[in-house]
């Protein structure tokens, strides 16, 4: 291949570290305020590096009880790890075989129905929020967790089979053939060669659901007034809205409530960005 | 007998159609129960008066009531054009910026790894942390951005970002785009794998200059496949909501009520929920117009449907 030019290795260079410090920037300023104090936050001129580290704040989160604002996020945080399971085990489950009728099962009228799948998932939430409430307000389902567990497992399916049926489209074809021709039934074909062969995909979108389910935030603000299922989002906002802020603490819950996704993307960044780009590229 | 009628309930069990019906039943309740149904109530909402703070008359049908007052009133013009520009700038930075780190990620230099790590985080971190963070940056009396201008001498007073309409919608703009970016850097990424190499060294033969290559072979392969993903971050843009309600509640003077904002408030604080039904309606038929252009993308590509 043809060798770049000093001048263009530069431009590479200043590119590279430019987006490094956008990106970084923030997110190191926000954990240093989580472990500053908060007058060392209000001074002027600002001191940029705390004098001690204090990590108290992420042990308070973790180990509260009662009614503190600690313990208001440390429920919170369990709420949001609770219902994100439950919505990306199930969008897998029902995604996943959505996704193989769609790919490889000749349906009648199933590009409709795709297109229809998709467009539930543009669909803006406002939409659909005040019906929703009154039906679970009707059954009793309001301020729980399963209510916020339905809805999003409703939006964020599509999302599920709009990224599984990339992947499968990418799995060779003859192996099923294959099996087929040696006596396996459609559903057999779909348990031993399908899923086994498509591991990696289905954990990518167990995790992209997983996050999705998150880091949603207007069902969750409508549907939960009480601590037994409001989630991290909204715990958050809340607490930002307040006039006398505790600014560190504030920090401190960003950066948990950020710590589990980031962390999952770091570490399974490369499924992930398969996941993320498997739907997209093949359209 | 039994047994023919066991091959038989096995044949029809095994046929393509009734295989993939079954698969996709769990989905269609899901989705037709939760989405589709809410939206029909929904629709007929926007038909009704609907105020819950006058309840007397509540649940009459209001014909075009509803609708007549949305389109008569210049808050609601507003907030569209708002949005608008919202969308437009947010998208086209998105993707000016995501398919130049797409293109540098593709080049092989030191720290590359570290860099296409580091673009992660934005990604993975929640909306609303994301807001709170460049709020509290931009915080007019502790804010860090105020505290590093100052040092530096380029303001000789701290500035009330998110006091100043234009400033907070820029504000705005900016943080979405910092989250949304990665996503559009690793299709690119993507996409450009998927050229063949041949392409280059075809073109390097034949003495084209890098520029040349750029707009000649990387560009026109790799936009087509990042179509689906402009049309769903300009939906994603269009729908904006949940930065706007942590950063600025739509202020300060309106500046920053996009039309979602418009529609949360008209239900929620004025508990208008008819009136607010026929916003919701009038921003689905436009996400509408979207999805058809997805649909015909769609279309072009496909062969594995039907």
């Amino acid at each position: 291949m043809r060798r770049r030019s000093l001048g263009n290795w530069i431009l590479v260079y200043a590119f590279a570290v430019l987006v490094f410090i956008i990106v970084a920037a923030p997110v190191i300023w926000l954990f240093i305020s989580s472990i500053s104090t908060q007058s060392e936050l209000l001074e002027h001129p600002l001191r940029w590096i705390p004098e001690k580290p204090v990590f108290d704040r992420y042990i308070d989160i973790l180990t509260s009880s009662g009614s503190s604002q600690e313990a208001i996020f440390k429920r919170a945080l369990i709420n949001s790890t609770i219902i994100a399971l439950a919505v990306a085990s199930a969008s897998v489950v029902f995604g996943g075989l959505g996704a193989y009728a769609f790919t490889r099962l000749k349906l009648k009228g199933g590009k409709a129905i795709f297109f229809t799948l998709l467009f539930a998932y543009m669909l803006p939430p406002i939409m659909i929020v005040v019906p929703l409430y009154r039906a679970f307000s009707s059954m009793g389902l309001l301020n729980t967790k399963s209510s916020l567990v339905l809805t999003y497992l409703a939006s964020i399916v599509p999302f599920a089979i709009w990224t599984l049926r990339g992947y499968f489209q990418g799995l060779p074809e003859s192996l099923e053939s294959a099996a087929r021709i040696d006596g396996c039934s459609r559903i057999g074909t779909f348990v031993r060669i399908v899923i086994p062969l498509s591991l990696p995909g289905l954990a990518a979108c167990f995790l992209l659901c997983f996050i999705l389910s998150w880091e949603e935030f207007l069902i969750a603000l409508i549907f939960t007034s009480s601590e037994v299922s409001k989630t991290i989002p909204v715990a958050i906002a809340e607490f930002q809205g307040r006039h006398a802020i505790d600014y560190p603490l504030m920090a401190t819950g960003g950066i948990i409530a950020a710590a589990i996704p980031v962390i999952i993307s770091v570490i399974c960044q490369k499924w992930l960005v398969q996941g993320l780009t498997s739907g997209a590229v093949k359209g | 007998m039994l047994k023919k009628d066991k091959t038989r309930l096995y044949q029809m069990l095994n046929s393509e159609n009734v295989v993939g019906w079954l698969f996709l039943g769990p989905v269609l309740i899901i989705v037709i129960g939760l989405i589709f149904i809410p939206l029909c109530q929904a629709f007929l909402m926007g038909f009704q008066d609907l105020n819950l703070k006058r309840p007397a008359n509540s649940g009459d049908f209001a014909g075009l009531k509803n609708y007549i007052s949305v389109f008569t009133n210049a808050a609601f013009y507003k907030s569209m054009l708002r949005t608008l520009v919202f969308m437009v700038i947010s998208v086209l930075l998105e993707f000016s910026i995501g398919i130049a780190l797409g293109l540098v990620l593709n080049i092989d230099f030191i720290g590359r790894r570290l860099l296409q790590t580091m673009i992660i985080i934005p990604w993975a971190i929640p909306i609303t942390v994301n807001g709170l963070m460049w709020k509290w940056i931009l915080n007019s009396s502790y804010g860090a951005l105020n505290a590093l201008l100052l040092q530096f001498g380029l303001i000789d007073q701290y500035q009330s970002w998110l006091g100043d309409p234009q400033m907070a919608f820029i504000a705005i703009t900016l943080a979405s785009v910092w989250k949304e970016t990665p996503v559009v850097a690793f299709l690119t990424l993507a996409s450009l794998k998927t050229i063949p190499d041949e392409l280059y060294e075809v073109s390097y033969l034949d003495g084209a200059s890098r520029w040349r290559e750029l707009w000649s072979i990387t560009l026109p392969s790799v936009l087509p496949m990042l179509m689906v993903t402009l049309i769903l971050k300009t939906v994603d843009a269009f729908k904006v909501f949940d930065i706007i309600y942590v950063m600025t509640m739509g202020g300060p003077y309106d500046s920053t009520k996009t039309i979602a904002y418009l529609t949360y408030e008209e239900t929620f604080s004025y508990l208008n929920f008819g009136r607010g039904a026929s916003m919701a309606i009038v921003m689905t038929l436009i996400i509408g117009c979207f999805a058809l252009f997805y649909y015909r993308i769609l279309d072009r590509k496909s062969v594995t449907l039907e």
